[in-house]
């Protein structure tokens, strides 16, 4: 399967204060396209970091960062972002909405950058997405009128809006209630079955990571161990994306998982 | 354009979003509603002003002698500006009328003297001289004899007014030896016998009441009187707004003068006339009232205790009449006129307009209200340029005044005199005189005095000039004065076009046909006097009105000095604001450009916001100042001081709102907002995308 991120002894270091911080060492990851990725690991441990090479936000120190085919280190700002707006959508972990827009502008803000589709077109693809997402009833709303929960799949259709290859989601339960989570990982997988898109995702929480395909382990800047669970993945298939984040741990209760500390 | 009409949205919404925006949006509401508030009145008043300025002296244009060593200032300067004459007007004339756009060139030479009137008695001396010398010319009509009785027991009436005075003074203080010997003067002009003998002796008897009386009644003024000399027909013909107001033109040619109407109501009307005058004014115009206003009950206090003027005037007859009638108004039986006409003149808010009324229904008939009526001749004296003495006997035909400015001082200021006259005050020699001084030199044999002694030699010590209404007050004088007497036969008569304009004068007028095209015609006028060399200094009217005319461009200097300083601490404190917002926003913008917004979105952003916010509360501004001008334009702006006047060109500034003031206030607003917003918007385009995956925590 083709590869739509490869990254090959990736290393970043930042400069705080008189110290460096090996923030990665010696990184190297292939992500196959449609996967459903965990970035697993605890705080400090990498994870953002990761996350932000993947995601064009930041520029690795040394090694080779390919997103979709195209080679980050040769890009230039302005094709950085670029490749941002058409390739990588974003989910955050505070979800990051544009407070003075409403829940359908900022769903249509991507589109609106890109520049490409008639108002028509727009509009059919924001709404169909609110609908997919279970906001649409709520179209007109500010962020500030939505839960947490809401708030976040108006920020996973704004991340799919675009048809990217790639969805990032950093931590993107960690301000939602265990509940609400887990019904928005559902949804994200769901999405990436529903649109074949690749979902990479950072958390620390152990039954997040439990929905992934693909886990990889990631301690003090390195990838301790990766794991890619065929059983888990017919699993997945088989139970119906809105089951219990419960019982489809208990369904896998062999699921190698490694937590460094 | 899909991505503007979203940053338009994201504009609006943020318009209220932080209290900061309210602040800028309250500071550029002011600026603004400043601005045009300020700059429509300065432009109206400019307008105004220059309807005043253009339309009672300057013109549109003023050129004088380059060899002027100061500026030629019209409405008066500190000092005495000393301005070179130009030798030939006709020259100029003819070489700058072949100049397409100017329509007229008006001669003209702004002096002015100081004016001293005679007193009453010699007024009333003056007239009884007349009778007497008619008499002797063999007039003994009844009717002549009539006059005559009226016009002694006038001057006995006066001088039993001295009388007094004296005998009061004698009252309060200690008499000096010359006092003692004024009593004994006065009471032989008191007694029968000087007035049984009177017609023995007439002119003896006046030259004693003349030498040794007048001079007793310190009754006579000094004022400074400033006076255009012009070819009148051409400046009634060019300024339009000139109207007579009493009496007549000069007719065309004559040696005459036009007093302006103002200077006419305020110097020679009757003082109490005009305090009553005054006080109307105040109460119609300005809606004040006696009782509280502190200057009307000033000019009634003046009023009560300054009744002379009055009395004076008065024979025994018109005395008994005024004191009847005065009985009967107040009613009184106050037998003493002294005491009854500060009676009738103690008026409150409540009897105003009603003895107002009588004043000029009843008392004026009986007196004179003005010390000069049109047709009277006087007597002007005044210093010419080269340091002689010069009296010219001129005949004042009327008064005029300038529609629209009737109540302003500075317009009014400048009475009008012919060009004839006005040489020779100045010192230039027309051609009578030219003949004359020949003529004299020859019979007299004068040598030619050095001109730097002339003034010594001549008469020692010096005073400005002189100009005495109706008569001399010195017989001497009088003597000496038979050469003007001859003068004033021989310039009796209406000068050519080309005898006004072949000669000296100081500065010209010109009209323009399209007064818009003031630069151009200027630079033509120096090309013309350059290549003719005639030596002229070109001004605009707002340059030769002097201090007056910069007014208004000073006062546009600080207003747009104020509007500056507004802008430029909105400036400073928007762009605090600014940045002090952006910086609250670096996760959303970091979010905006991790979803993909070029940095060239972010800068627009910013700089959209903030214009927007400039904008609205600009327009809000402007909108508000306009509402002002609408409502100050529909009501007007009255004047409450002859400045103003002045300045409004009437007794009401309508001001209309400029075009101009609203496009430049958007400019200025535009330019602020644009400015004070780039440095932050240049720092948000700097925002990371990183930012958006830290989280809020």
């Amino acid at each position: 399967m083709e590869n739509v991120v490869s990254l090959v002894k990736v290393s970043k270091n930042y400069v705080l204060g008189k110290t460096i911080v090996h923030a990665l060492q010696h990184v190297s990851l292939q992500i196959a396209r449609g996967d459903f990725i965990t970035i697993a690991g605890p705080s400090g441990s990498g994870k953002t970091t990761l996350l932000n090479l993947i995601g064009c936000v930041d520029v690795a120190t040394s090694g080779q960062v390919v997103i979709n085919g195209n080679d980050t280190h040769d890009l230039k700002e302005r094709q950085l972002t670029e490749l941002r707006l058409n390739t990588i959508g974003f989910i955050f972990q505070s979800f990051n909405l544009v407070s003075v827009l409403s829940v359908y502008q900022n769903v249509e803000f991507p589109l609106l950058l890109q520049g490409r589709l008639s108002v028509e077109e727009r509009k059919s693809r924001v709404m169909d997405l609110l609908k997919k997402v279970g906001i649409d009833n709520h179209s007109k709303h500010r962020p500030n009128e939505l839960s947490g929960g809401q708030r976040q799949r108006v920020a996973i259709a704004r991340a799919l809006v675009t048809r990217p290859k790639i969805v990032l989601a950093d931590e993107p339960t960690a301000n939602l209630d265990s509940k609400t989570g887990e019904t928005i990982i559902d949804l994200m997988k769901e999405m990436n079955e529903l649109e074949k898109t690749t979902f990479i995702f950072s958390t620390h929480d152990a039954r997040v990571m439990a929905h992934a395909k693909t886990i990889v382990n990631i301690a003090d800047g390195r990838i301790v161990g990766s794991m890619s669970s065929p059983a888990r993945k017919i699993a997945a298939k088989k139970s119906p994306a809105k089951k219990s984040f419960g019982k489809s741990e208990k369904k896998s209760p062999s699921r190698p998982v490694k937590i460094s500390k | 354009m899909n991505q503007f009409s979203v940053l338009l949205q994201i504009a609006f919404r943020n318009l209220f979003a932080n209290f900061l925006n309210i602040v800028i949006g309250a500071i550029v509401f002011i600026g603004t509603l400043l601005f045009v508030v300020g700059s429509s009145l300065l432009n109206n008043m400019e307008g105004a002003m220059s309807k005043s300025i253009i339309g009672s002296v300057a013109g549109n244009i003023q050129v004088y002698s380059d060899k002027s060593k100061d500026e030629l200032s019209l409405f008066g300067s500190f000092g005495a500006p000393d301005i070179a004459d130009i030798p030939d007007f006709s020259k100029i004339k003819s070489a700058l009328m072949n100049i397409e756009n100017i329509k007229s060139v008006i001669p003209m030479g702004v002096n002015n003297a100081q004016v001293a009137y005679g007193n009453t008695l010699d007024v009333a001396l003056e007239k009884l001289r007349k009778t007497v010398n008619q008499k002797n010319k063999g007039d003994h009509s009844d009717a002549l004899r009539r006059t005559m009785e009226s016009y002694k027991s006038h001057i006995r009436q006066i001088v039993s007014v001295i009388q007094g005075d004296l005998r009061n003074l004698s009252a309060l203080a200690k008499l000096q030896p010359s006092d003692k010997e004024n009593m004994a003067t006065l009471k032989k002009a008191a007694s029968e016998q000087f007035w049984n003998s009177f017609d023995a002796d007439p002119l003896g008897h006046l030259e004693f009441l003349e030498n040794k009386i007048a001079y007793l009644l310190p009754d006579s003024d000094f004022y400074n009187i400033g006076y255009v000399g012009t070819d009148i027909d051409s400046f009634k013909n060019n300024f339009d707004r000139m109207e007579i107001v009493e009496g007549q033109m000069v007719p065309s040619g004559q040696r005459g003068m036009l007093l302006s109407k103002f200077v006419y109501e305020h110097q020679f009307k009757l003082k109490t006339a005009h305090r009553l005058d005054e006080i109307k004014e105040a109460m119609e115009n300005k809606h004040s009232a006696i009782a509280r206003d502190p200057n009307l009950q000033f000019l009634i206090k003046q009023n009560k205790t300054q009744t002379r003027e009055i009395i004076l005037q008065l024979d025994p007859v018109s005395t008994a009449k005024m004191r009847k009638a005065l009985q009967i108004y107040l009613p009184s039986a106050e037998k003493d006129l002294a005491i009854l006409l500060p009676l009738f003149l103690d008026v409150n808010d409540k009897n105003f307009i009603d003895r107002y009324n009588f004043f000029y229904s009843t008392i004026a008939p009986m007196i004179e209200l003005y010390r000069l009526r049109p047709g009277d001749a006087i007597t002007i004296k005044a210093y010419t340029k080269s340091g002689f003495i010069e009296s010219v006997n001129i005949k004042v035909y009327g008064t005029f005044q300038f529609k629209g400015l009737e109540k302003s001082g500075l317009a009014g200021g400048l009475s009008l005199m012919d060009l004839m006259s006005f040489r020779d005050l100045y010192g230039f020699l027309t051609p009578e005189k030219l003949a004359e001084a020949k003529h004299l030199e020859k019979a007299a044999g004068v040598k030619i005095i050095d001109r730097d002694k002339a003034e010594e030699e001549l008469f020692g010590g010096a005073w400005d000039s002189a100009v005495s209404t109706g008569s001399q007050t010195d017989i001497d004088e009088k003597k000496e004065l038979g050469m003007i007497r001859k003068k004033d036969s021989s310039v009796n008569r209406a000068y050519t076009q080309s005898e006004i304009d072949d000669g000296v004068v100081i500065n010209a007028a010109i009209i323009l046909k399209d007064p818009s095209k003031i630069k151009e015609t200027m630079k033509q006028i120096k090309t013309v006097s350059d290549k003719n060399q005639l030596d002229l200094r070109v001004v605009t009217w707002q340059k030769a009105a002097g201090m007056i005319g910069q007014f208004v461009l000073v006062a546009k200097v600080i207003l747009y000095l104020v509007v500056f300083i507004i802008f430029v601490v909105a400036l400073v404190i928007i762009n605090n604001a600014v940045m002090m917002a952006t910086l609250q926003r670096v996760q959303e913008i970091g979010t905006m450009r991790a979803i993909g917004a070029g940095r060239s979105f972010v800068l627009a952003m910013i700089l959209v916001e903030t214009v927007l916010l400039g904008l609205t509360f600009g327009i809000a501004g402007t909108a508000a100042g306009s509402l002002i001008i609408k409502v100050l334009g529909h009501n007007g702006i009255p004047a409450m001081n002859e400045f103003l006047y002045f300045f409004f060109s009437g007794p009401r500034l309508y001001p209309a709102l400029g075009v101009g003031s609203i496009v430049w206030s958007m400019v200025i607003i535009f330019i602020v907002t644009i400015v004070s917003a780039l440095y932050p918007a240049i720092i948000a385009t700097r925002v990371s995308p990183i930012t958006a995956m830290q989280s809020e925590e």
